[in-house]
């Protein structure tokens, strides 16, 4: 009874038409969904918390020259983006960026709690709204190494990205549903995890599932997919932070 | 100690049985073997190695959490004989370069194979028989 409108996803999907590509929170259960809606059953807010008091903490502090992170709204919607150096970043990439160029602070280091509870922080202040990443100008070529990424049947597996969140989307893999892997939820409280989590954390899960390479965290490889996977989500809501099985 | 150096001594090749394809199967035997269906239905259920469920269901419900993107294996016998499952397993883009389903006995033509996989086949030869031997008599639950 209670999977009974899980059956009914590939048939949707179908009837939209298979390049369809639709919002995470519209492939997790009823339960996971409403959790992410709300602070007081989202683990993930301790780092929300976290972030909020450190955007505002020391004497060099976020808060010193951006103001409220309020000011940070739709900020998070346009990453990855390439900065004027040309370099492609990520939100965590932005953040590390700030601390050592501008606060003069040592790197938090990817996937540290302090990154992620800022991130997270950040993130929150775009929830809901659409996905705006620029894909043209100086991210054409780096959209394009991530699509190619994204297509390329890869690992002892042979699988593509796209042969399970193209092709199969709503479909169950074991006892989970498969997604249109859009990304939009990261930084997420994954429960397999037990912790909040970078987008980037869940693609070398990815990869280590088809036995293929695992890049490092804020690798060329994930950075390019990242930017590949937010212009197929333009448009769709900014979930993060996000609640995952 | 011994054992393990020469398991990590093994060679690549030699890993792989050759095999003749004729349509869409592969009639004859990997390396003659003969297969096994009880082991051939642990190797179905074991999660750390071919992971068929995460695809695929099987009858009865000792299994749960079981994956609906490719077909369900109750009955396949009466779709596919034994040698159009040989393949299947073996290489499935033998037959259709389409197919999602991994190949389950190649090491050639892979991509970004993760270095503890390099070299290897996800199933050995007699794995794949006894996969062969368990599918090929795995009747369809009564209605």
């Amino acid at each position: 009874m209670t999977l009974g409108w899980r059956r009914l996803l590939p048939l949707i999907a179908l009837l939209l038409g298979a390049a369809e590509v639709r919002p995470t929170q519209e492939y997790l259960s009823p339960e996971i969904r409403a959790a992410q809606e709300d602070p007081s059953r989202h683990p993930g807010w301790l780092w929300v918390d976290e972030g909020e008091a450190l955007w505002r903490a020391g004497d060099q502090s976020c808060a010193a020259c951006h103001g409220s992170i309020a000011g940070m709204a739709g900020v998070a919607a346009r990453y990855p983006l390439v900065a004027a150096d040309g370099a492609l970043l990520d939100l965590e990439g932005r953040i590390e960026r700030c601390r050592t160029q501008q606060q003069r602070e040592p790197a938090f280091g990817r996937e540290s709690e302090a990154l992620l509870a800022l991130a997270s922080a950040i993130a929150l202040q775009s929830r809901g709204m659409p996905v705006a990443v620029t894909t043209d100008g100086p991210a054409a070529s780096f959209l394009e190494e991530g699509r190619r990424f994204y297509e390329t049947r890869q690992g002892q597996l042979n699988l593509s990205c796209g042969g399970c969140h193209d092709d199969n989307a709503g479909r169950r893999l074991r006892g989970d549903i498969i997604s249109n892997g859009l990304g939009t939820g990261y930084p997420a409280y994954r429960l397999e995890w037990n912790t909040m989590g970078s987008l980037h954390r869940r693609l070398r899960a990815c990869s280590l599932g088809v036995r293929a390479e695992q890049f490092p965290l804020g690798s060329r490889e994930y950075l390019t997919l990242e930017l590949f996977l937010a212009s197929r989500a333009k448009g769709l809501p900014v979930e993060a932070p996000g609640l995952r099985r | 100690m011994v054992l393990a150096l020469a398991l990590l001594a093994a060679p690549a090749v030699g890993q792989v049985a050759s095999f003749t394809m004729a349509e869409d199967a592969i009639e004859a035997p990997l390396d003659g073997l003969r297969g096994d269906p009880a082991r051939g239905e642990a190797v179905v259920r074991n999660r750390e190695t071919a992971n068929c469920l995460i695809c695929h269901s099987i009858p009865g419900a000792a299994e749960s959490f079981m994956g609906e993107v490719g077909p369900p294996l109750a009955g396949v016998r009466s779709r596919l004989s034994p040698g159009q499952i040989r393949l299947r397993v073996v290489d499935p883009t033998l037959w259709n370069p389409q197919a999602i389903m991994p190949a389950y006995h190649r090491t050639e033509g892979l991509v970004r194979v993760d270095p503890r996989y390099r070299g290897r086949p996800v199933l050995t030869a007699q794995e794949v028989e006894d996969v062969v031997a368990y599918l090929s008599a795995l009747e369809a639950p009564e209605r």
